[in-house]
């Protein structure tokens, strides 16, 4: 066998960090926070995945059985039903209630034990609407509350995402301008950032407040008493509103101060340019700032939508998900299911459900805004 | 000045108060309201008096709610909770940074980018499993070895000592520090723990601040889902939580105020004596991709 010459290997294994670099000092360095993450943020990660599909209870004398998808078949389980009204048997006219409506068959005869309607089995009314005179669409859900917290959630991100970039933008461009005592300003918008969520919707509950709130007091001073005093958080009309807008006044500071930064990046020679060349004001906003601001735009973007997929503490603190469950979140499902009643098993597939999607919303928007 | 220009900042000063009037004033609202009696202050939201600090002003509300519950053990709760987090995770994490950046080992790459990667984890969805994890793990104490965490202080300390933000950013900032210092000081044969300590620690002021300020925010600020879910002895619970329970007991809005101010107005003073720095600290999160 002939002699081989391994030097060159061992110099390739050297340089790479192999055989006489610093290891055990590297490790030991890295080890203790290496070591914490995974124990308390990538163990309880696939942890969530796997109790997912198990029936996991925190305290149960039952074994913990894999129960395959059976958990999010019961979450995400949703079908439809048109119904016609009842007619009466010897006329065939539509039978009508006491209010004039047509009377419909009750829900229960097709969703209970209806060997007709098996995959309707156990459902039950999400919403409905008349297609026609007589005709109703029935939307139907394994699991409503579910459905209406993953719904209001979505809302919610898709009116607080843009409403605050929009508005912090707005606000950047503001305080970007060379006046006196700008700093003043930028501190004060910034203020209600350094407040923690908790004690704004414990302030605003107050603010909204349906008898003694100071919005209906101030709403009611300025229009000379002709406001008529709205219970902001009891209806299920102005509840998600009212939780939006204060959400945003909490926020937008933060997000004012990332557009800023990048506001500031733009090079004044720019500016100059357009200047010389007799730009307008939107012109120079269109063709200088904007460009410039591409990727603090996706950054805003991205920061916000995970931020807003996380509304939790203004729900348990102002409305504990009502009026009539107009302000479920799916965290405060998470929270309800998986801590209050102790299921383990449902708490991790909300988890679950709710990493998947927005590792989905944020890939969507990387997607959406790639260079082309 | 031209009258036209004149015109000009007038408009721009007085959009500039209007907008500052709606962050300030339900801020302003919360202290002046800690300070006035329930009637007084119910009377006086109907008009601009809810914003100034007149008529029946005294502290009663304070010592009311410092009367109902134990507001100085909550705050103490609190404090202790997040400083010690935050000294211990910017010491372990700017030394996990330090090794990740300036030393070769086996696995550095790949371990640093799966501990970025975690950063897309929103902590909400492991907190349900990570109260299964807490809830077996053994701790040595003063009662000697005892199995579970739930109702304790380092529950709410030990699984917030590393995260990928604080590291993201040391690793960050290191990167761009020269090498040639580390390299120097190595050859005059100073260990590595002694280059860390000794010559980058002092270089890296800037962002220890930056990074405490942001922990500081999250630990005091955002703590909240899950000391509800590990701490409902009341020996332990933070001020967030203890101010959940509070209202619970159906006490009227000015002690509530009162309750937020002492929560807030501390950390309002901390924000306005360093404004820069937490600006600066928030922007810091946003330049670097």
């Amino acid at each position: 066998m002939p002699h081989r010459d391994y030097r060159p290997v061992l110099m390739r294994v050297f340089r790479s960090g192999g055989l006489s670099h610093h290891h055990k000092a590297g490790w030991l360095m890295a080890g203790p926070a290496v070591f914490l993450v995974a124990m308390f943020l990538i163990l309880p990660f696939f942890m969530a995945f796997g109790f997912s599909l198990t029936n996991q209870r925190l305290f149960s004398p039952k074994p913990t059985q894999y129960v395959g998808l059976d958990n999010f078949k019961r979450m995400l389980g949703v079908s439809y039903l048109i119904l016609e009204p009842e007619r009466d048997t010897q006329t065939g006219t539509i039978l009508i209630d006491e209010d004039g409506a047509p009377v419909y068959p009750r829900l229960r005869t097709y969703t209970r034990n209806n060997p007709d309607y098996p995959h309707l089995d156990r459902m039950r009314e999400w919403i409905s609407f008349d297609l026609s005179e007589d005709r109703r669409l029935y939307l139907l859900a394994r699991d409503v509350i579910f459905m209406k917290a993953f719904v209001i959630t979505v809302t919610f991100v898709l009116v607080t995402a843009p409403l605050q970039a929009g508005l912090a933008l707005l606000l950047a461009l503001l305080i970007n301008q060379p006046l006196r005592g700008i700093n003043v300003f930028r501190t004060m918008y910034f203020m209600p950032v350094v407040i923690a969520m908790v004690v704004v919707s414990m302030l605003w509950r107050f603010i909204y407040d349906g008898q003694d709130g100071l919005l209906n007091s101030l709403l009611g001073f300025m229009s000379f008493g002709l406001f008529e005093p709205v219970d902001w958080l009891g209806n299920t009309e102005t509840a998600l509103g009212s939780i939006i807008a204060m959400s945003v006044w909490q926020g937008v500071g933060f997000h004012m101060v990332i557009w800023l930064a990048g506001l500031q990046t733009i090079s004044p020679h720019l500016y100059e340019a357009a200047h010389l060349e007799g730009a307008n004001r939107w012109q120079t906003f269109f063709y200088v700032t904007w460009p410039g601001l591409r990727n603090t735009a996706i950054l805003v973007m991205v920061i916000i939508t995970m931020q807003s997929f996380r509304l939790f503490p203004q729900v348990a603190v102002m409305t504990g998900g009502g009026p009539l469950d107009s302000t479920q979140s799916l965290v405060f499902q998470m929270v309800e299911r998986g801590y209050g009643k102790q299921d383990i098993a449902e708490g991790s597939a909300i988890s679950v459900f709710l990493f998947l999607f927005v590792l989905l919303v944020s890939l969507g928007q990387r997607y959406l805004v790639r260079e082309r | 000045m031209s009258r036209l220009r004149l015109a000009q900042l007038l408009v721009r000063y007085t959009l500039l108060v209007w907008v500052a009037i709606i962050f300030v004033f339900p801020i302003i609202f919360m202290v002046v309201s800690s300070l006035k009696p329930d009637l007084q202050l119910l009377r006086d939201t109907a008009s601009l008096r809810a914003f100034l600090p007149i008529g029946d002003i005294s502290l009663d509300n304070y010592h009311k709610a410092f009367a109902r519950v134990p507001i100085a053990l909550f705050i103490g709760n609190s404090v202790f909770i997040t400083a010690t987090t935050l000294v211990c995770s910017l010491f372990l994490c700017s030394l996990a940074a330090f090794s990740f950046v300036f030393l070769q080992w086996w696995g550095r790459a790949v371990i640093l980018s799966i501990i970025l990667a975690t950063f897309i984890v929103p902590f909400e969805t492991i907190a349900i499993p990570l109260l299964m994890i807490v809830n077996e793990l053994p701790w040595i104490g003063l009662e000697g070895l005892t199995f579970g965490w739930l109702n304790s202080y380092h529950v709410q300390i030990v699984p917030f000592l590393a995260d990928a933000l604080t590291i993201f950013l040391f690793v960050q900032y290191f990167r761009d520090l020269p090498r040639e210092l580390v390299e120097a000081a190595r050859i005059d044969g100073a260990n590595w723990f002694h280059v860390y300590w000794h010559v980058i620690l002092p270089l890296s002021g800037p962002i220890i601040a930056t990074a405490a300020i942001l922990k500081f925010l999250i630990m005091y600020n955002d703590q909240f889902l899950w000391p509800i879910m590990v701490a409902q002895e009341e020996q332990y619970r933070p001020i967030m939580v203890g101010l959940m329970y509070f209202f619970q007991l159906n006490v009227p809005w000015g002690e509530i105020m009162a309750y937020l101010s002492i929560i807030t107005v501390p950390v309002l003073a901390f924000y306005l004596s360093l404004q820069r720095a937490f600006i600066q600290s928030v922007a810091s999160t946003g330049i670097k991709e």
